[in-house]
């Protein structure tokens, strides 16, 4: 399925994990090179959550290989996987909305003058440096005292992204970044996503949605059930069919079946025709 | 696309200045600024209080702006104050400390305690008496975040041990409600000295002035220009969002904890010291002043957002009606009624001020 020689940012290699008698995930294989984005789309209760926290270093797995740069790890922590170059930016957790947009581009790292217990916080430089990344995202900061609550929900996820980035992040995962947004701003995350990936990261790209998945992705991994459902290049798939098989071709067309028996009134089977259409 | 500031002012001009990215920044009206500020609404509050106390003074002489009429509230204040920094702290932290007041009373018990009855050093005994808080406060930030109930209920649950605890334990060691701390015990002068006595001498403001305005500045340096500070908003603005990106969320908290158990053996510790003595229901109530300071003083009940000087100015108005019901010859059980009115006023000119900074422009 890979044609290139370089080792992967981050592969991931048969990995599973249980959670008690629950298989999680079931034998996980993708990768993640620089300079690309590998989309995850699967429905609610794929496993999406649990492969962020694999990867991101709050479960370890149980089964499975891990490799960094083509070296096999096992992070104990969130901290390690960061230090690793591995980045999560949540769709909710990302930021504080009533802290200034400076003080959340630090926050966890802050930047001090002096040593000790009267080190002081170098807001000059903190100010800075955020101006200057969020340029690098085509942001213009006017006033960095500005709470993060009052920028837009794509804003937001820039400020978390460029934070991610200039604390070395090599590997960025977005887990739904565009869930919560309406049409104008995921667009906005997306160029997001498209410029992380032109700074040569590697970008693991979380959604349900094939629509924003599609436009910025290169590889595709999809995942039902905590089972790897197909895994793809951009030139082996498209829209349409990666459409299909996120609604679940198969379960749309037995459901339509299902409705269909149930349905008496007219309504009702237009309803399950147009699913079984969608199922093809 | 780029990052406007708040919606413009009225008045303020469009700025259309080109050029290097920090003109810019000046480019953030004044007026925007200090509507920022979380304090700005107890400055104004503080400020409308004074003059109105100072307008119906009823004093010979008409005491309320003189020296000694600022001696009087200063007093007033300074021991809300000291405690009113420690909860607005706490509070931009996501806290609450019901148990900061009848802390201070068992603060105080406690070195009477040990003064009379262990015959120690009273400095030896102030340093027991702290780590004693300390040790309360890290009992009650340990329950908060090991449970994760709401820190409302287990304080609710301290105040109510500790307010047991104080009456029943003077009770049976002195048969009475009260222990008295005599100036012969050994270390009392210096001690005095420090935490009980005045300064400025004709006029005699009392110590507690000069820790309050102390503590107020430090906490401020604290907060605004440290990486604790920045833990303490992080914390209580969003509490994941602060873990995931490596704050220890519950050190953070249980410091704050401390620090407020702290400033209440502090307080407790005067209070025994200046009046030689302390009661057995000493603080009891005084919780609700300290957050009623704290709210006033522009902190969010929610957490994330609020200032030390804020809450200094709210002791400051609590002081200021306190004493100023006193001089207008007033009932002054409407100082009740006073503060309650300002609350709400504080309360809802709060939600204002949040509204404007967490609502997003989509």
């Amino acid at each position: 399925m890979s044609d290139n020689q370089r080792i992967p940012l981050l592969e991931v290699r048969h990995v599973s994990k249980y959670f008690g008698s629950v298989i999680a995930l079931r034998d996980i294989s993708m990768q993640v090179n620089a300079g690309e984005v590998t989309c995850v789309l699967g429905d609610n209760g794929a496993g999406k959550s649990t492969l962020i926290k694999i990867l991101s270093g709050v479960h370890p797995h149980d089964e499975g290989e891990l490799l960094v740069d083509g070296k096999p790890v096992r992070f104990t922590g969130p901290r390690e996987a960061r230090r690793a170059g591995i980045s999560v930016v949540f769709q909710d957790l990302a930021t504080v909305p009533l802290m200034s947009i400076w003080r959340n581009f630090f926050l966890g790292s802050e930047p001090t003058l002096g040593a000790g217990p009267i080190s002081k916080l170098n807001t000059g430089f903190a100010k800075r440096v955020m101006r200057e990344e969020m340029a690098k995202m085509g942001i213009d900061v006017r006033d960095p005292n500005q709470a993060v609550g009052t920028l837009s929900g794509g804003e937001r996820q820039a400020v978390a992204i460029a934070r991610a980035v200039y604390f070395g992040a090599k590997v960025l995962i977005l887990d739904e970044p565009t869930s919560a947004l309406g049409v104008r701003q995921s667009g906005i995350v997306l160029k997001y996503v498209v410029q992380a990936r032109e700074r040569g990261l590697g970008v693991i790209f979380i959604t349900h949605n094939p629509h924003h998945a599609f436009p910025v992705g290169d590889r595709f991994v999809l995942l039902n059930r905590g089972r790897l459902m197909g895994s793809y290049v951009k030139s082996e798939t498209s829209l349409d069919e990666l459409t299909k098989m996120m609604a679940g071709g198969e379960e749309l067309e037995r459901l339509s079946k299902e409705l269909e028996k149930m349905a008496s009134d007219p309504e009702m089977k237009q309803v399950a025709r147009q699913l079984a259409e969608e199922a093809g | 696309m780029s990052v406007a500031t708040t919606e413009p002012l009225p008045g303020s001009a469009p700025k259309q200045r080109r050029g290097a990215a920090d003109e810019r920044v000046a480019g953030v009206s004044i007026v925007a600024r200090l509507l920022q500020r979380p304090e700005l609404g107890a400055l104004i509050g503080a400020l409308a209080v004074y003059v109105l106390f100072s307008s119906v003074d009823a004093t010979p002489g008409r005491l309320f702006t003189t020296i000694a009429g600022t001696q009087n509230w200063t007093d007033a204040a300074s021991t809300y104050g000291i405690m009113a920094v420690a909860v607005a702290l706490l509070m931009i932290g996501g806290e609450f400390d019901l148990s900061a007041g009848v802390m201070t009373g068992t603060s105080g018990l406690l070195l009477g305690m040990l003064i009379t009855k262990e015959q120690l050093n009273v400095w030896i005994a102030i340093v027991l008496v702290m780590i004693f808080a300390a040790l309360v406060g890290v009992a009650n930030g340990f329950a908060v975040v090991r449970t994760k109930l709401p820190s409302f209920i287990i304080t609710l649950a301290t105040f109510f041990v500790l307010r047991g605890v104080d009456v029943g334990v003077t009770l049976l060691i002195t048969n009475t409600v009260r222990f008295d701390i005599g100036d012969a015990a050994p270390g009392f002068a210096s001690a005095h000295a420090l935490f009980g006595s005045t300064f400025l001498a004709p006029y005699n403001f009392q110590d507690a002035v000069l820790w309050w305005i102390g503590i107020t500045i430090v906490a401020t340096w604290v907060l605004t220009q440290t990486t604790f500070g920045n833990w303490i908003f992080a914390v209580g603005g969003d509490a994941n969002a602060a873990r995931a990106v490596g704050v220890p969320v519950s050190r953070t908290k249980i410091i704050l904890f401390m620090y407020t158990a702290m400033s209440a053996a502090l307080v407790g510790i005067m209070v025994a010291l200046r009046y030689k003595g302390i009661q057995s229901g000493q603080g009891v109530g005084q919780e609700f002043f300290y957050i009623i300071a704290a709210v006033v003083g522009g902190c969010l009940l929610t957490g994330g957002y609020g200032s030390a000087i804020g809450a200094s100015l709210g002791a400051v108005i609590i002081g200021l009606a306190q004493i100023g019901i006193i001089f207008a010859g007033w009932d002054s059980n409407w100082y009740y009624t006073f503060l309650g009115v300002i609350l709400f006023l504080a309360v809802g000119l709060n939600t204002l001020v949040r509204r404007r900074a967490a609502s997003s422009r989509r």
